[in-house]
């Protein structure tokens, strides 16, 4: 038996579904011109099609034929050399849109395999975010804001043809910088694009993530039941309808939570989320209604607190809210935990209001695709900035 | 919650069987009167709309109290019993040929949803040509989606079996739709003498539908039908093939119960059996082809032919075992299909193919199965037809060759 690659890609469903599918294509382009067959394919059970899902996509590429045929007899692989995220959020874990448990981004990582990610932070906030891993593995940042975009249209920063310069340096056995550079020659004639890919080859340098660093977090799990366990006539038991809320402070209760889901959370559709200052809050009650996700709890003084167990990031609340940063999106990377702003509001109002502050100063890059005319003019350049420095 | 499916109060009610002269769509009819269905829905297409001129006659005489809704097409008229019976709602609706076709997504989500659905379906051929006479393509159509199928070839068989299928479709261990099969015309246009058993006889057989906690009401709040991937869907089969093999043996409690409570008895409740305790070989087939078949084994025998029958009532479940036990008596047997399956093994009819492959791996005697294709688009079946296919048949038994499938009754 030859020797089997396997890369997946991360990425986030609808913005990135285009450069997912170019990485992975570029992956076997690249590896065949070495004389490797591969196929390169999207996992059927993802939504690639719904706003922000986390989704995947593989490039599996084998030294011979029959070798890949070992890769292409599973459904996804159960291992793999490089897993690349194309967004720095998607660290904090993987849920496909069949919901069942958070994966580790490094879930799939072989013992030394390479996790690659598109990020302006550094290394220990990405380490931070990922979940511990029983073995050593590496970690490689791409320096650069998440290349989102729409269905079918395709942001040109760059983003892909840096990651396959990296794969080059990472794993040279699969293919080699010049393969690269023929290919991306072949499939975009851009000369520029030949050069960032070799510019980021140059600049890959990994580092070892020991199994005693990141995220200590046991990820929710949720196993499936045998199907003599199941309910029968395809019938779920809604959830119950909810309950007051009670006071930090006072104890007292009142307002209103909605129960929710225990097993269908919403933690890794968001790439930003919003933070509340319920000091200029007008109860207008307008994040409440508009929510298309129902995430705000009503707390007894009637303000209204964003769930982060049901909220996806959508950021309608914020376009909705008539007060000045009442309601502001910050980027999900700024987050460790999903505690209820209001608690600690209630606890504390002087350090709420700091960190408030801080959050919305440094709310870093918005995602979401297109969120408003020029942004394609505005961040192209930028991009291409960093990847001509880096 | 408001309570459904009531049985009927004893207000008129008849203390003994009355005997009708009616068709076996009224039969049916009379078993929903009798069923205290609470949701009808109908659209016309010949020979099913028989049945819904019935019931509407029934409710606008006052003697069914049900809602009955004319549909816009078949498809919602499948849809609109389908989610009322999830409301807890005894359901009755049905189609021919075409029209059954239409309703083809509603009939796929029905059993998927554990539907106890009860169905008429008046045989028709499949168009093209437009035809009425009577073909079982239509029914046939669904045999692998978890409906059970019956075919009944009497009006009083029509009217018992709609009584039992409510019983056992509607029974927790099973929840699946439930389709009785009349042949067009023969059954559905032909009136007969029927026994009508009395309101108190049939409470006793058939409880009230209850759907437990699968009860779609703002009382109980559930989500029906979300989508599902591969993580689920072999799980939620498997539910549904394990709720096929239980109604093998409700059926058995229902016919045993049904025998003890009417006083009548159908035997053997997958397939009945004529003339075969001496029999040579015998012959086999679905509905009311039971008729020139059984009159031309009469003529047979006076001739010294040991000929017999086996009618299939039963297709799904499909009892495989017991038939093949029984087919093992014999030295050849001749299935006569009112249906086809272009391309099948040996091209022959479904039935023809299930009969084989009951046989295959049956431990006992496996005779020769041959094939006939007859009485295709309401075309008669004669008796001089029958007495050629048992000829056939003969010649497979004494070892000689003849063809696995044949086609009887056609100008040739």
């Amino acid at each position: 038996m030859g020797r089997l690659f396997a890369i997946e890609i991360i990425y986030r469903g609808i913005y990135q579904k285009t450069l997912a599918k170019n990485i992975s294509r570029a992956i076997v382009l690249a590896a065949h011109r070495e004389g490797k067959p591969g196929i390169s394919f999207g996992r059927y059970g993802d939504s690639p099609e719904r706003n922000g899902i986390p989704a995947k996509n593989f490039a599996i590429v084998a030294t011979d034929d029959v070798t890949l045929e070992e890769g292409m007899a599973k459904y996804e692989p159960k291992e793999v050399d490089i897993t690349i995220a194309v967004d720095d959020t998607l660290c904090k874990g993987v849920e496909s849109w069949a919901w069942y448990g958070l994966q580790p981004v490094n879930r799939l990582l072989k013992p030394g395999g390479t996790l690659i990610v598109t990020s302006r932070e550094n290394s220990d906030a990405i380490i931070a975010m990922s979940h511990r891993k029983e073995y050593p593995y590496q970690l490689a940042i791409l320096k650069g804001i998440p290349s989102f975009s729409g269905l079918w249209v395709y942001k040109d920063d760059h983003t892909d043809v840096r990651i396959l310069g990296m794969i080059s340096k990472i794993l040279p056995e699969l293919f080699s910088l010049k393969s690269v550079q023929a290919t991306i020659m072949d499939e975009w004639h851009d000369p520029v694009k030949s050069t960032s890919a070799a510019k980021s080859h140059e600049h890959t340098s990994p580092i070892t993530v020991q199994p005693s660093q990141g995220n200590p977090e046991v990820p929710y799990k949720f196993d499936l039941p045998k199907w003599h366990e199941m309910g029968e006539g395809i019938a779920i038991p809604s959830i119950p309808a909810g309950h007051a809320v009670e006071d930090p402070a006072t104890h007292a209760a009142g307002g209103y939570r909605p129960d929710r889901n225990p097993t269908f959370k919403k933690f890794s559709t968001r790439t930003m989320r919003p933070v509340v200052n319920f000091d200029t809050c007008i109860k207008c009650t307008l994040c409440w209604l508009q929510c298309p996700d129902s995430c705000f709890d009503v707390t007894q003084e009637g303000l209204y607190d964003a769930n982060m167990q049901a909220c996806c990031g959508c950021g309608v609340c914020e376009a909705v809210c008539p007060v000045k940063e009442c309601v502001t999106m910050v980027n999900e990377t700024e987050f460790k935990d999903n505690s209820s702003q209001w608690e600690a509001w209630r606890k504390d109002k002087q350090t709420y209001e700091a960190w408030l502050k801080d959050k919305i100063k440094s709310h870093g890059e918005r995602s979401h695709g297109f969120r408003y005319k020029g942004q394609y003019e505005e961040q192209v350049p930028e991009m291409l900035e960093i990847a001509g420095k880096d | 919650m408001a309570q459904l499916a009531t049985v009927v109060e004893e207000q008129h009610d008849k203390k003994t069987e009355e005997t009708a002269l009616i068709t076996g769509s009224e039969a049916i009819a009379v078993a929903c009167k009798l069923a205290d269905v609470d949701v009808v829905t109908a659209y016309p297409i010949r020979p099913y709309d028989t049945v819904m001129q019935y019931v509407c006659k029934l409710v606008a005489n006052g003697e069914l109290d049900c809602e009955y809704i004319v549909a816009e097409g078949e498809h919602s008229q499948f849809e609109i019993v389908k989610h009322s019976s999830a409301c807890g709602a005894r359901v009755f609706c049905g189609s021919s040929g075409v029209g059954w076709m239409y309703a083809m997504e509603a009939l796929t989500v029905t059993p998927a949803l554990r539907i106890p659905m009860v169905a008429m379906v008046g045989n028709r051929a499949l168009d093209d040509p437009g035809a009425f006479g009577v073909e079982h393509n239509d029914a046939l159509a669904v045999r692998d989606l978890g409906w059970q199928l019956v075919w009944v070839d009497s009006a009083q068989e029509a009217l018992d079996t709609a009584l039992i299928a409510y019983r056992v479709a509607e029974d927790r261990r099973v929840f699946l739709p439930c389709a009785i099969s009349c042949d067009g015309a023969f059954l559905t246009h032909s009136q007969a003498l029927v026994k009508i058993p009395t309101q108190d006889q049939v409470n006793k057989f058939l409880p009230r539908y209850n759907r437990a906690e699968l009860l779609l009401h703002p009382d109980n709040p559930i989500t029906v039908a979300p989508q599902g991937n591969e993580d689920w869907v072999m799980e939620i089969r498997r539910q549904n093939y394990a709720a096929m093999e239980r109604s093998y043996s409700v059926l058995k409690e229902a016919y045993a119960d049904f025998a003890r409570i009417f006083g009548r008895s159908y035997g053997n409740p997958f397939f009945e059996e004529y003339m075969t305790e001496d029999a040579d070989i015998v012959l086999m087939g679905m509905g009311t082809l039971s008729t020139p078949v059984k009159v031309g084994i009469r003529h047979m025998r006076e001739q010294g032919k040991k000929v017999g029958f086996v009618r299939l009532r039963w297709f799904r479940p499909f009892a495989a075992d017991e038939l093949a036990k029984s087919l093992s008596r014999f030295k050849a047997v001749g299935v006569i299909d009112r249906d086809y399956s272009f391309g099948s093994p040996y091209m022959s009819g479904v039935v023809a193919t299930e009969v084989r492959s009951a046989l295959y791996s049956s431990s006992g005697n496996k005779p020769p199965v041959l094939g006939f294709i007859a009485g295709l688009g309401g075309r008669e079946v004669t008796v001089p037809d029958v007495e050629k296919v048992s000829a056939s048949v003969y010649q497979a038994a004494a070892g000689n060759s003849q063809p696995l499938t044949q086609w009887i009754g056609l100008r040739e």
